[in-house]
């Protein structure tokens, strides 16, 4: 396949899945705050999205304040924000738009109709009462496209790259709103949060789908410690990072060729690690260290997809 | 001023209606104009989610806009190959012995002298001796009913995407007037192109790999490349995913760089290479000239069959035709005067708001004039152009184009239209049963290019 096929595939799938990740993240976050009594400071709470995403620079330069309004139109409407769900859905466009051809008809439609229903709730703006429809809505349209592909690509190469934006794209998500939801209701490793946390916890599980399987799986109160085994560890939940990197790591053996083996390296490195850790010694060292280790990670393993397939040497 | 009459497609004479459109005709009396309206909506919308867009250069630029499809479908008869065949023969030779030139049949100094003339080109041999691989050949049909070529476009014709996609949405649309009657076929046309471009591989390669070289997204005619591309099942490509090395084509892939041997390209000769021609050209792949002189891949269109189908040129078609066929044309030429010539611009100038006169080397209908349709200003300034540089331009008479009946603001009304039917030249000619009937939407309007607010058509070869 052509390196710049390759490229736009893997942009197409990451910017879908970063939207819905965004979407999910909001979501959370306002229903929250409708909850008054559940959230001391409503104002951390949208704090945290920017600081998550890496914006909050960027906001405050251009909004001031912190409110719930100015956030959520940062975070969905705005197009001078590079990540935030109108440009997430822009870029997914642009790059399907580069490999039509590659790509079924039927995937091509489903992105395109999704740009062009989200520049009509552009025009039309998002109702007060509509917002959640909204998020459901971006969800919803994630959820078609993946299905989309899942159910009418060729299980070939161009099926590998889309799968590997979506996978590492969560992983890096999953990593980033744990790490800040946790530092946020667990300051120090010594804290060990109050019943009033509840909501809180449920909330960041909601926000990754997580909520009715924590309760599967433990059958029990929702405990900190459990939530990060479930995202961070748990082999057959869809969002955590073992189960993304074992995605990841899979379609990178399935990828080969002669010249990935750096690649397949760190992956299955980090593999290994997920695969073999414990929740206990990952609290130990500290969360929040080590959440920061594993993004660091992620970012590498892109940089080297983007040297072995994307731009390569000419020899 | 009154209009000279044009060729009505549908009507012989008012109430008569030609018998190729009898059953369309009858179909379309018998359905609701609410079901008519309901499916232009519904094309609109298709069109719109599918992607089938144009992007517009200039005013509203980066806007992508739908060309105006028309649901009347346009039904003609029959048409031929014998032009193009000349015309290949002609880029052969003015690159290679100049036969044509030396025999005095055409003059020498029209052709050596003209900026399409490529001298990189000369000696070059290519596959086939087949310089251009797929060729446009606009034709219309005036007055009397008389089919005449209003131009040839040998250097990266476009428009059958359209071709393509208006089938396939009446088809959707209008499943029944199918099985009214027996229309030809066109859908095989990626087909054939593939097979044409496969044919043309440098020779010795067992499994040429076919690419097609786009200059990208915001070209007015990506769609059509990427739609091509995938219709053929081949890689399309930018300049920069390609490399040439040892005078080898390769494109860079995620296993590394393979070997590409038929280029079809959509990009201008001048882009293609910064090394051989425009310098500061990105579109284009460094050395790929000099792997095409080497014989190791085939670009098609080749480089310089512009040469032949510019309109200086135009006018000596039939004098080809009859020195490497040795026959006479079939299709007509509309006549022509060139301005270069001081007894034709006199004559021009004196009757310049009856004709259209057109750039040498303009294309997509712009900087034209159409006499009848211009205001005094407008006369003024193209009499003062023409003055200044008589040999950038030539002159025809307007021509009636024939009308086709065409859903308008205010029903069905004719308007005029033109066909551009698309041949391969490979081993053998081929041609699918069809065109594109481009169709001038404004009222009176002669001016199809959907870059000028032209619409389409669906074209129909009825089978006896």
């Amino acid at each position: 396949m052509l390196s710049s096929t390759a490229d736009h595939l893997y942009w197409m799938a990451r910017s879908f899945e970063r939207a819905e990740n965004t979407a999910r993240m909001l979501d959370v976050t306002y229903r929250m705050s409708l909850l008054k009594q559940a959230t001391a400071e409503p104002f951390q709470e949208w704090a945290a999205i920017l600081s998550i995403s890496g914006l909050a620079s960027d906001y405050f330069e251009r909004y001031g304040l912190i409110d719930a309004d100015n956030v959520l139109r940062f975070m969905a409407l705005d197009e001078a924000n590079s990540v935030s769900i109108i440009s997430s859905l822009y870029s997914a466009r642009e790059n399907a738009r580069a490999v039509r051809g590659t790509i079924t008809s039927e995937l091509w439609e489903t992105i395109n109709a999704t740009w062009l229903q989200m520049r009509e709730i552009e025009i039309q703006g998002i109702p007060p009462d509509g917002v959640s429809t909204f998020f459901d809505w971006v969800k919803e349209r994630s959820h078609l496209s993946r299905g989309v592909a899942h159910g009418t690509m060729l299980r070939g190469d161009a099926f590998r790259f889309i799968r590997l934006g979506t996978f590492l794209e969560r992983a890096d998500n999953t990593a980033r709103i744990l790490d800040v939801k946790y530092h946020i209701l667990l300051p120090s490793p010594k804290d060990v949060g109050g019943a009033a946390d509840y909501y809180q916890w449920s909330a960041l599980l909601r926000s990754v789908s997580a909520f009715e399987s924590y309760r599967k799986v433990f059958r029990d109160v929702i405990t900190p410690l459990r939530v990060a085994d479930l995202l961070v560890l748990n082999p057959d939940m869809p969002r955590s990072i073992r189960t993304c990197i074992h995605e990841v790591n899979r379609l990178v053996l399935d990828l080969a060729g002669d010249k990935n083996w750096e690649l397949q390296r760190q992956v299955g490195l980090l593999y290994a690690e997920l695969r073999y850790g414990s929740i206990d010694d990952i609290v130990g060292q500290g969360l929040h260290e080590y959440l920061t280790g594993i993004l660091k990670r992620i970012g590498a393993i892109a940089e080297e997809i983007n040297k072995t397939y994307f731009w390569p040497t000419d020899d | 001023m009154s209009e000279p009459p044009a060729y009505d497609e549908m009507l012989a004479v008012p109430n008569v209606v030609r018998p190729h459109y009898r059953e369309f005709c009858s179909w379309l009396d018998s359905t609701p104009a609410q079901v008519i309206a309901h499916k232009r909506e519904e094309a609109d919308t298709i069109f719109h989610r599918v992607g089938i867009t144009f992007a517009v250069y200039g005013e509203d630029a980066g806007k992508e806009r739908l060309i105006p499809f028309d649901i009347v479908p346009r039904i003609i008869p029959a048409a031929e190959w014998q032009r193009v065949k000349a015309l290949n023969a002609f880029i052969h030779d003015v690159y290679h012995d100049q036969e044509i030139l030396k025999a005095g049949r055409i003059p020498a100094q029209q052709v050596l002298g003209n900026s399409q003339f490529r001298k990189e080109m000369i000696g070059v041999d290519v596959p086939e001796q087949i310089y251009a691989h797929i060729a446009g050949i606009d034709l219309v049909r005036a007055g009397d009913g008389e089919y005449f070529v209003l131009e040839d476009n040998l250097r990266t014709p476009s428009g059958v995407s359209y071709m393509l996609e208006n089938r396939k949405m009446m088809m959707r649309l209008f499943p029944e007037l199918f099985s009214r009657q027996a229309i030809a076929p066109v859908e095989h046309y990626p087909d054939l192109l593939l097979e044409n471009l496969r044919a043309v591989a440098p020779a010795g390669i067992g499994e040429p790999n076919v690419v097609l070289l786009t200059p990208g997204q915001f070209n007015s005619a990506y769609f059509e490349h990427a739609f091509l591309a995938q219709q053929m099942g081949i890689e399309l490509v930018e300049g920069n995913d390609l490399f040439v090395r040892d005078y080898t084509v390769y494109m860079r892939t995620t296993q590394g760089p393979r070997r590409v041997d038929v280029i079809y390209r959509r990009i201008d000769d001048d882009y293609l290479d910064p090394q051989a021609f425009l310098k500061d050209s990105v579109l284009g792949v460094p050395g790929l000239f000099s792997a095409y002189r080497t014989g190791n891949v085939t670009l098609a269109n080749g480089v310089g069959t512009g040469i032949a189908d510019d309109k200086a040129m135009y006018i000596h078609v039939p004098e080809m035709i009859r020195f490497y066929c040795g026959e006479e044309p079939i299709l007509a030429n509309v006549p022509t005067w060139e301005l270069s010539k001081s007894d034709d611009c006199r004559y021009v100038l004196d009757h310049l708001a009856e004709l259209v006169v057109k750039e040498v080397h303009g294309s997509g209908g712009y900087g034209m004039l159409v006499g009848p349709a211009a205001s005094k200003d407008e006369l003024r300034i193209f009499r003062d152009k023409i003055i200044a540089e008589p040999s950038k331009y030539i002159a025809q008479p307007t021509l009636a184009l024939s009308t086709c009946p065409t859903f308008v603001e205010s029903g069905v009304a004719p308007r005029h239209i033109d066909l551009r039917p698309f041949v391969l030249s490979g081993k053998e000619v081929h041609m699918v049963p069809g065109g594109l009937t481009r169709v001038a939407l404004r009222e009176g309007s002669l001016v199809v290019n959907s870059s000028q607010g032209g619409g389409t058509k669906d074209t129909w070869v009825l089978e006896a």
